[in-house]
């Protein structure tokens, strides 16, 4: 091409590029499947950051024994907002993010089965989540903890409408989850590509579809149950005051009803995801299929039984403490059934070290101290020691970062190059990871050591002679090296953006269809729907003489 | 080449899957999760059940007959509905029409059995959502329900609409059927609230 033919090329390139406000109608109207779970995914990054900062905060108030930085209550508001943020606004909608845009391409679908229910549902989250940001306006956030026992929900000693929004922003949010639900649901279940069975479907549209009953399960005890807090402070009903004979344990039972399906809502799409990346990049196919899929429903079930292992120190019968401590150990066989199949799948493979696999490598041996930490827990008699201590801060830490974060890390290297077209940096991701790893132990770790110590949760602040100031000094300069880690990320999110290496359509060389279509995908997704003979339908194209049904 | 004479291997022919529509199953994974959130509010009320220290309790105040009617009415209205889509699904447009008008006046006379018996409790029983617990549970419960049948009224009153101007023909069958499957979840969680609410707790 001459060069002025060139230049006349990009000036009309520039003539044709929409303005911004084109450019927002767009994405503010879309019901595509990819842009909500792009949006999906930004709404995650901002309430990370907002979350993040105030995780920091809390850190320095904790560096020094009576360290004054803030307030108790500035300091109760803190975490009050840092745990609703991270679980339904980061953890919720990152996950739901990534499986809108993934789920329909990896399925060989055009899109979702009701597009503008999905369009409804981000637009309820992400307005769920400013209301429950508004708190800040009747001057203070909350100060309930994440799981808001009674009574401190009610009128007596939250007299602010700041419970109110925080309790309808979680209503409406929940409503969107469950429309995230259903649709995933009815897409899973009807628009398969043809010949795609359920025995031959990609490993993540199944975790998804069991996270997805999760949802439908678990969102609605707490809807209601949120629904019972507004009528006791709006209507002066009685459901969790004592004083009438209402049951503040009650709010208990409901809530962790949800809170404990909530978990596995938060790492089964991780095991897709791991479960995806991990054969590709060991150049194997998944082992145990059928062993994985039936660990996936397994976990969904024996995950809605098991709650009341959060309440083991509120004096319930020993029947109870038993059958709860009995069934949380349960969940253990299943998630070993997995551990060992992701080690199999990569033993005698032919490893690569990219981006993606690095972060998997960081989940299993992450996931693996979380989970162990979480057997220790389970045991009653142990956990009648430690419950609310810093141990349980340092447990769930452990998983839903070295799990959820980890492995959504992973998803992200892995697919940004086919939603953008770009690679991200390698550079920049080992230097992510690196520094999320060690801040990660550094700041978590030492919290199971203080914990034994007998150091109580959500404490603003400690006397100078219990021993614990070292150890929550060695946790903030750990929350000090973690938050480069995050900054590096959003930026290689960006920069690579435009200056990321071209990735063409199948950069990994990669066994699902959502790398048989171009990089970003076109509206449509695919010209022509897929025909499926296989779990790894691309295998089969790019190896006629040799494809994959037949050995299956 | 010889190596391209070697002919590639064919894979067996794909048959094709058999499933319900998108739509029901949209409604079926709606439903369950409705199922979660009365299951929530059914077992708040046993919880309460006879916990109150002051009246007054149901045995004082709930009338037996009143809700016997209103439960038949809700009741066979799963019938009328059902007789509408198989009206829908033979061709015959008046036949559906019919008996979808003889389904709303069963909803909205179950609506006016509830609000006549809310009047009562109000106004001569002086029970209010926030008298006692028996009140807190009560009015979430069926209120909650009824709510569901009030949605369930408009919506079908939105489809008479259609109907009476001959917009609703039997190809539309698919879009029918997920607001009867709605209906006859209603009905079957009105059993539930029926038995725990008018019989056991009682």
């Amino acid at each position: 091409m001459a060069v002025a033919e060139r230049q006349l090329d990009m000036a009309s390139q520039a003539a044709a590029r929409p303005a911004w406000t084109a450019v927002l109608h767009d994405w503010v109207t879309s019901a595509d499947h990819k842009k909500i779970g792009i949006m999906y995914i930004l709404m995650g990054t901002v309430f990370l950051v907002i979350a993040g900062a105030q995780a920091l905060v809390m850190r320095w108030q904790l560096v020094y024994a009576r360290h004054d930085f803030v307030s108790p209550d500035v300091f109760n508001q803190l975490f009050t907002m840092h745990g609703t943020t991270m679980v339904f606004f980061v953890g919720m909608p990152m996950i739901i993010g990534m499986a809108n845009y993934v789920v329909p391409l990896q399925i060989g679908a055009r899109d979702m089965a009701f597009p503008r229910l999905n369009a409804l549902g981000f637009w309820l989250t992400l307005f769920g989540g400013l209301l429950v940001y508004f708190s800040y306006a009747t001057g203070g956030a909350p100060a309930l903890g994440w799981f808001a026992y009674s009574p401190l929900t009610t009128k007596t000693f939250a007299r602010s409408a700041a419970t109110d929004f925080w309790a309808l922003g979680l209503i409406v949010s929940g409503f969107g989850t469950i429309a995230a639900g259903v649709n995933f649901v009815a897409t899973i279940v009807t628009m398969r590509a043809p010949g795609m069975t359920f025995r031959k479907i990609p490993f993540y549209p199944w975790t998804i579809l069991w996270t997805s009953v999760q949802i439908l399960i678990a969102i609605p005890p707490l809807t209601a149950a949120l629904i019972m807090v507004m009528f006791d402070r709006q209507l002066g009903a009685h459901f969790f005051d004592p004083q009438n004979n209402g049951s503040a344990v009650l709010w208990q039972h409901l809530f962790w009803f949800f809170g404990h399906p909530e978990v596995y809502i938060l790492i089964l799409p991780i095991f897709g995801i791991v479960s995806e990346v991990i054969p590709v990049f060991s150049r194997k196919v998944l082992f145990g299929y059928e062993f994985m899929a039936a660990a996936t429903m397994a976990i969904a079930f024996i995950s809605l039984g098991v709650w009341a292992h959060h309440m083991f120190v509120i004096g319930m019968s020993r029947t109870l403490d038993m059958y709860f401590a009995v069934a949380s150990l349960l969940v253990s066989i299943p998630t070993g059934i997995k551990f060992f199949n992701w080690l199999a799948t990569m033993y005698g493979g032919r490893i690569s070290m990219d981006s993606p696999m690095l972060f998997c490598m960081g989940f299993l041996a992450m996931f693996l101290i979380g989970g162990l930490t979480g057997i220790m827990l389970a045991l009653a008699p142990f956990d009648f020691q430690l419950s609310d201590s810093y141990f349980v801060v340092g447990h769930f830490h452990w998983v839903l970062i070295g799990g959820t974060l980890f492995g959504l890390f992973a998803g992200f290297h892995y697919w940004y190059p086919k939603a953008t077209g770009r690679m991200l940096s390698e550079r920049m991701a080992k230097w992510q990871f690196w520094l999320l790893l060690i801040g990660f132990f550094l700041t978590f770790g030492p919290m199971h050591i203080s914990g034994m110590l007998g150091m109580p949760r959500r404490i603003f602040t400690y006397e100078a002679d219990r021993g614990w100031e070292l150890w929550n000094q060695i946790s903030t300069i750990g929350a000090f090296i973690q938050a480069p880690s995050y900054v590096i990320f959003v930026w290689n999110l960006v920069w690579s953006l435009r200056h990321g290496r071209p990735a063409g359509d199948d950069p990994w060389d990669a066994y699902t269809l959502e790398w048989a279509t171009t990089s970003p995908p076109p509206a449509y997704n695919f010209d022509q729907l897929p025909v499926v003979h296989s779990r790894r339908p691309l295998w089969d194209a790019k190896h006629p003489d040799d494809p994959d049904w037949q050995y299956e | 080449m010889s190596a391209q004479a070697v002919a590639l291997p064919t894979p067996p022919p794909i048959e094709p899957e058999r499933t319900l529509p998108p739509a029901l199953w949209g409604t079926i994974a709606f439903l369950v999760s409705e199922g979660a959130f009365f299951a929530t509010l059914i077992v708040s009320y046993i919880t309460f059940l006879n916990r109150d220290i002051t009246g007054p309790t149901p045995a004082e105040v709930l009338s037996l007959s009143l809700v016997a009617v209103t439960t038949t009415c809700l009741l066979s209205s799963s019938f009328t509905i059902h007789a509408a889509e198989k009206a829908l699904k033979r061709g015959a447009l008046g036949g559906f029409t019919f008996w979808w008008a003889v389904t709303i006046a069963l909803g909205i006379a179950f609506l006016a059995g509830t609000a006549y018996e809310w009047t009562g409790l109000i106004r001569d029983d002086g029970l209010t959502i926030n008298t006692n617990l028996f009140g807190t549970t009560f009015y979430t419960l069926v209120g909650f329900h009824a709510f569901h049948v009030t949605v369930g009224v408009i919506v079908m009153l939105t489809i008479l609409g259609l109907a009476l101007r001959h917009k609703v023909t039997a190809q539309q069958e698919n879009a029918i059927a997920p607001v009867a499957l709605y209906w006859h979840f209603v009905d079957g969680v009105w059993i539930v609230v029926f038995l725990v609410v008018y019989i056991i707790g009682r």
